[in-house]
């Protein structure tokens, strides 16, 4: 992977100025590099990661995996089906897997009523979905490579040879 | 009778071997809270989490007991593949590979098997903080052999060769350097074997951050023409695989050499702990893919450290490996750890004092970038806080 995108995969607020002088490149060409990555979609976006188990708020979200069976369509395969769940917007993650189904998608909602509300009304009934498994998600431990603890203590000793 | 107090039964040698006040220093440290430390002498991330299950299965299987005394011939096996592959080394399992506590204790076993008393070993200086007092315990004669900045604090063949004598037994070198991060090119290499060659030296490496070299590739004093026969090199886990609480480092050479190191080590240590070594077999076999991004992640604190530290008048000599950068406190008026305790006192960041690596040190400081980049960015901004009130006062 490029030297730029391992860096900002890291910390996506760090400065193309500090990136310069992490990587021994001048600023226009990092800035120009980076500019380069989002027009060709390589970078789609910077996103913050919140560890939502520690928010104290009325309107927390919770959310559910669940397996989707499909019947796949002659000429048009799983995607048109895929397209046809992920545009929903409760739906946060959509996957084609191998196995015991096919899709697997992530779902997002205000309780567990709005997402069963979701599955018996928008997902089940259409057409080429032959079946659903709902798994409510309990407990977040590690999510895209960082573990949901809250600070992780310093075990090294201050001073050393 | 007289009779004696407490003070003196310790020895005479041990007695010498008096902790400077850079004890008092390191404890101020250790005190104190919010401190940036940039004083620490290991990588900042904790070892990989496969080694660690191989030691926590190796416990429920019940390894517990002693291994031979050169060590599991499992590791030593994994050791021949990994120098053979690595730099092309060619070492024997059998008899000429020692499984060790560390570096530092192949250092001292390869001290005492070779010296008598009053046999001088040649120690480049600055140097980390034991070889000398490790060869003094061996009733030998540490003779430093000053480094400069102008050298870029690389031996010069010709003031090495000034130094040796019939009474010179061997030579301590260490690169990439423990405190300067300074490496050698090959070329560098064959004029300092051609001077141990010419006096019978010795020669004792450690090369404990080989792995951690960013310019260039690192070059093994024992693959160097005719250096393999008169070479003692050692190598360990702690630096590379983040592996250095787990106490595990090795020795190879001439089979008659740690055949001696193993004498002493029989004596004294008995065996390396069981489960370090069997973690040790697993970062051998499934390590590699970690060092490399670290080691990228490395060069480039390095490099925004280096511009950082000259910006402000600290200036380095630029290192070729380890997480060291040895910067001069030239402009200033402080010593070395005057510069250290004002430093953490004022600016809560700690480095060593370069007089803690030798005598003629004590207008450098050491500085460590193994912390993550937020931390040194935030140094820096404290550091340079700090000079700009130095230089006004």
């Amino acid at each position: 992977m490029d030297e730029i995108l391992e860096i900002l995969e890291k910390d996506a607020r760090i400065t193309a100025q500090e990136i310069a002088k992490l990587t021994k490149k001048d600023v226009a060409s990092v800035k120009k590099k980076i500019k380069k990555f989002e027009k060709e979609g390589i970078i789609l976006r910077y996103k913050t990661v919140i560890n939502e188990q520690l928010i104290e708020t009325q309107n927390k979200k919770i959310r559910a995996l669940i397996e989707v069976n499909v019947l796949p369509q002659k000429n048009l395969g799983f995607d048109y089906i895929a397209e046809r769940i992920y545009k929903f917007p409760e739906v946060t993650s959509c996957y084609l897997v191998s196995g015991t189904y096919d899709l697997l998608i992530v779902v997002e909602g205000r309780d567990m009523q709005t997402i069963s509300n979701f599955i018996a009304e928008k997902l089940s009934p259409l057409e080429h979905v032959r079946g659903t498994v709902t798994h409510f998600l309990l407990k977040k431990y590690k999510e895209d490579n960082v573990i949901l603890k809250y600070r992780d203590e310093n075990k090294r000793i201050a001073i050393s040879y | 009778m007289k009779k004696r107090k407490n003070i003196d039964f310790v020895s005479k040698c041990v007695e010498k071997m008096a902790p400077s006040g850079i004890r008092a220093f390191f404890d101020l440290v250790l005190g104190m809270k919010d401190v940036i430390s940039l004083g620490v002498g290991e990588p900042d991330f904790v070892t990989p989490w496969n080694i660690r299950e191989t030691a926590i299965f190796s416990l429920e299987q019940g390894y517990t007991s002693y291994t031979s005394n050169k060590g599991l011939y499992k590791l030593r096996l994994y050791l021949e593949r990994f120098l053979k592959e690595r730099f092309e080394l060619v070492y024997c399992p059998e008899n000429e590979i020692l499984i060790t506590v560390g570096v530092s204790e192949a250092l001292d076993l390869a001290v005492r098997a070779i010296v008598n008393p009053g046999e001088e070993i040649i120690v480049p200086q600055p140097s980390y903080v034991s070889y000398g007092p490790i060869v003094e315990l061996a009733q030998g004669k540490p003779i430093s052999l000053p480094t400069t900045e102008k050298e870029n604090f690389k031996i010069n063949p010709e003031k090495l060769a000034k130094l040796c004598s019939a009474k010179t037994k061997g030579i301590i070198l260490n690169y990439p350097s423990n405190p300067t991060g300074i490496s050698y090119t090959r070329k560098e290499l064959e004029a300092i074997n051609k001077v141990c060659q010419r006096y019978n030296l010795l020669v004792i490496t450690d090369e404990v951050y080989g792995e951690l070299t960013y310019e260039g590739r690192h070059i093994p004093f024992p693959a160097l023409a005719g250096a393999k026969e008169r070479t003692i090199y050692l190598n360990g886990f702690s630096k590379a695989y983040a592996m250095t609480g787990w106490r595990l480092g090795y020795a190879c050479g001439p089979k008659e050499l740690i055949a001696a190191m193993t004498k002493i080590h029989q004596y004294t240590m008995l065996c390396a702990p069981i489960i370090s070594q069997l973690a040790a077999c697993e970062a051998l076999q499934a390590g590699r893919r970690d060092v490399e991004s670290m080691r990228r992640e490395y060069k480039r604190r390095r490099d925004f450290m280096l511009d950082g530290l000259n910006a402000l008048g600290l200036a380095c000599v630029k290192p070729q490996g380890a997480f060291y950068l040895f910067a001069s406190i030239g402009k200033f008026s402080l010593n070395s750890l005057e510069f250290a305790n004002r430093l953490l006192k004022e600016e809560k960041v700690a480095v060593i004092p370069g007089v803690a690596f030798g005598k003629g040190y004590d207008k450098f400081i050491r500085i460590s970038y193994a912390s993550n980049y937020m931390q040194l960015k935030e140094a820096i901004e404290r550091m340079g806080r700090f000079c700009r009130k130095l230089k006004l006062s």
